[in-house]
């Protein structure tokens, strides 16, 4: 780097700091090519009485946020993904430079799969930690107990999972899709490239599904031409035997299976599909709910031939998402599939970290007020940009599931889609 | 209600559906039986049932890895000596933590609850420290998927049969082993008078631990089975638990015919509600009607006499 050194017969201290300064300053842009984005910031870091008003766990060196998820009980399959995500994004942020000069310390946190867990531990790490951030949370259940909590306390949720939308809090930002951006433009798909006319939904009995099946069943009956629900149905949590409504789907014979089944029974219900002969390659079959990760336990091959409706697919051939999967499977193993929820969650300590340094300040307020209009250009899906209620715009894509897991994008919206947590007329 | 179909579909649904009914008859069997035996003969309530039948579940996985690695040619025999597997599997799993832990626990039968509680969070985390928190897709033999169509709109499935004959076969075996075979003389005996049966030569001990291990084997066998219908993973056992004891209750703890009979009615009232009402409601009703039935009769169906 430097030729300096060399000539420098004579060692004074105070010289020989300043000759490891001027070698050091080469590599900070070395090191911010490295990473997603340059940082100027990276050399200076302004004052911690300057950027943090509010007591938070900010020092002129680090910073802390919490990660708070299940890594135990029945959601931990789920969100496992998204706490590799945001780790990986937490690293990738460090290795260039941290947030406005502070590197990123984690708290991790586990919610248990226990909804009142979820609302103590986010108080612990709001209260005891003083977290700038929480990144956390996956089911509707764990956000709605963590909600009162944030925003109590005032502090800042980066929550990762599509959902049923109904909500806007200054406290959270949303970085899956609300169920309109999800829901509305696959149907207009489905209906426009397969003729779909009959359409079958099914979904597991709580608020997600239910409320997703009603928007779903307005936008059927309402706007799609001669289009009509012929059946409607729900299972508990857990449910393990569909062969009735595989039966019925059997008689009535709709043009589209639209599915919302979670978690386990979604093996169940794919596998049990596959052995009543109905053949996912002849009939239409649209979800919302089977990522890449999901059909890990399904098995591709009683799946292959599904659409899934998602922001986002493992295989979206763009330069960031060739980066991402790359990095993400060098941290966590070549086997490692990457779904919807988990990219979303990769976004949230990436735009926590361009809001901070927007707001040139950690303070809650400031950022909550500083998060509109944030764009991410080098997000995995391709683009996001925050809306002023906190929702993400993004595009909806719909993928057709291959045998070997992964996902081959058929549709793709061509603008990003504006959030629409409140629909009118949808309700 | 009925007016959406015609005679002819609403026949083929009343066939189909009680199918459907058959299939989750067998279903309920094979996760209850193992229960039945080892609460039924020993008093033990045994929480970590689902986790048995998830270890099952995992043996029959690895096996399917197995033959598609290194035996591709006899992948669609696999499923049956996974089965054996899983057996041998559960079973030794079962004796030794009859060994180590319930042995210590029989003068005290509600410890056996929190004592099995802790074990299947034990075991819960012991499968996603060993195999991953993700669940595992377990790739099944082309024959038993698919299904044999019996008129234009009656199909029966496969795997289906295969799991009704299986029940079938375990449930004869069972009841040969209990009411034939000397050993389940000396089950009986123990079960009827531990002292008296000590007394008279039976090793009591010896009969506890064959009969834990056999309902952990039995356990084994279901969780494979249910690989075909169900999902792998560590907390899936949970799945089941519910439905398992709901179906032993009701059936009265003590008899495997009961369990049988119990699961016959909850599986059919469960799959004709389900068509005409939807599977939230027929849940509802079905527990409802259960519980109704455990207010008149605490004891479960059948009951069997024991000098206490």
């Amino acid at each position: 780097m430097s030729s300096n050194n060399d000539k420098s017969s004579k060692f004074s201290a105070t010289r020989r700091k300043l000759l490891m300064g001027m070698a050091a300053l080469p590599a900070a842009p070395l090191l911010s090519q490295a990473g997603l984005f340059s940082t100027p910031a990276f050399a200076q870091a302004p004052a911690t009485s300057a950027v943090n008003t509010t007591g938070l766990a900010v020092t002129d060196t680090e910073v802390t946020v919490g990660i708070l998820h299940s890594v135990t009980g029945t959601m931990a399959i789920s969100e496992t993904g998204s706490v590799q995500a945001e780790k990986l994004a937490i690293e990738q942020i460090n290795a260039m430079g941290g947030v406005l000069g502070r590197k990123i310390k984690f708290i991790q946190e586990d919610g248990a799969s226990d909804w009142p867990t979820f609302a103590e531990k986010a108080k612990k790490l709001l209260v005891n930690d003083k977290v700038a951030a929480i990144m956390g949370c996956w089911t509707s259940a764990s956000r709605k107990a963590v909600l009162p909590v944030v925003e109590q306390y005032n502090g800042m949720l980066y929550y990762p999972t599509f959902y049923e939308g109904l909500e806007q809090s200054k406290n959270v930002i949303y970085t899956g899709q609300e169920a309109t951006q999800q829901i509305l433009a696959g149907l207009d798909w489905v209906q426009k490239t397969k003729a779909g006319k009959t359409f079958y939904l099914i979904g597991s009995d709580y608020i997600w599904p239910r409320t997703s099946m009603k928007i779903a069943r307005k936008h059927i009956e309402g706007h799609l031409k001669d289009s009509s629900v012929v059946g409607e149905e729900y299972f508990p949590l857990g449910h393990t035997q569909f062969n009735s409504v595989i039966n019925k789907i059997k008689l009535k014979k709709p043009d589209v299976i639209y599915a919302a089944v979670v978690g386990g029974s979604n093996v169940a219900f794919y596998k049990q599909l596959k052995a009543a002969g109905i053949d996912l390659s002849k009939q239409t079959l649209l979800t919302i709910s089977v990522t890449e990760d999901e059909i890990d336990g399904i098995g591709g091959e009683n799946f292959a031939g599904a659409y899934s409706c998602m922001k986002y697919f493992q295989s979206l051939d763009n330069p960031n998402n060739k980066d991402f999967v790359a990095a993400f499977k060098k941290m966590w193993g070549e086997k490692t599939v990457i779904g919807d929820v988990t990219q979303a969650a990769y976004l949230g300590p990436w735009l926590w970290k361009m809001t901070v340094e927007k707001a040139g300040s950690f303070d809650v307020d400031k950022i909550a007020a500083a998060s509109a209009g944030i764009e991410f250009s080098k997000a995995p899906e391709g683009y996001v940009k925050i809306h002023p209620n906190h929702h993400l715009w993004s595009k909806t894509r719909v993928g057709q599931a291959q045998l070997d897991g992964q996902f081959k994008v058929v549709f793709e919206t061509p603008d990003l889609i504006e959030p629409d947590p409140f629909p009118k007329g949808y309700q | 209600m009925f007016s959406d179909y015609s005679l002819a579909e609403l026949g083929s649904i009343f066939v189909m559906q009680g199918f459907a009914g058959l299939i989750l008859f067998s279903v309920f069997v094979l996760m209850a039986l193992g229960l039945a035996i080892i609460f039924g003969q020993m008093g033990v309530i045994n929480m970590a049932h689902g986790e048995f039948m998830i270890l099952g579940a995992y043996v029959t996985y690895f096996t399917s890895q197995f033959f598609l690695n290194h035996l591709p040619a006899l992948f669609t025999a696999y499923f049956f000596v996974a089965m054996i597997l899983a057996f041998i599997a559960s079973g030794a799993l079962g004796m030794f933590i009859e060994w180590a832990m319930i042995r210590r626990l029989y003068k005290r039968p509600l410890d056996t609850l929190l004592a099995t509680w802790g074990l299947s969070l034990i075991l819960q985390q012991v499968y996603r420290s060993v195999f991953g928190p993700r669940e595992v897709g377990v790739e099944l033999p082309e024959w038993m998927m698919g299904s044999l169509p019996l008129t234009d709109t009656i199909e029966v499935q496969i795997n289906g049969l295969f799991v009704m004959g299986l029940t079938i076969a375990i449930t004869i075996v069972v009841a040969v082993l209990m009411y034939k075979s000397s050993w389940g003389k000396q089950v009986r005996a123990v079960v009827q008078n531990r002292v008296m049966a000590g007394a008279v030569g039976i090793n009591t001990e010896k009969v506890d631990r064959y009969t834990f291990g056999l309902g952990c084997g039995i356990a084994g066998v279901a969780g494979s089975a249910f690989t075909m219908i169900g999902s792998t993973g560590p907390t899936s056992g949970q799945l089941y638990i519910v439905d398992t004891f709901l179906v032993v209750v009701f059936g009265g703890a003590q008899s495997l015919l009961g369990t049988i009979a119990s699961a016959f009615t909850i599986s059919q009232a469960q799959s004709t509600l389900e068509f005409f009402l939807s599977g939230s409601m027929a849940k509802v009703l079905t527990l409802l009607g259960v519980v109704i039935i455990l207010m008149l009769r605490p004891q479960g169906l059948f009951v069997i006499k024991v000098r206490r």
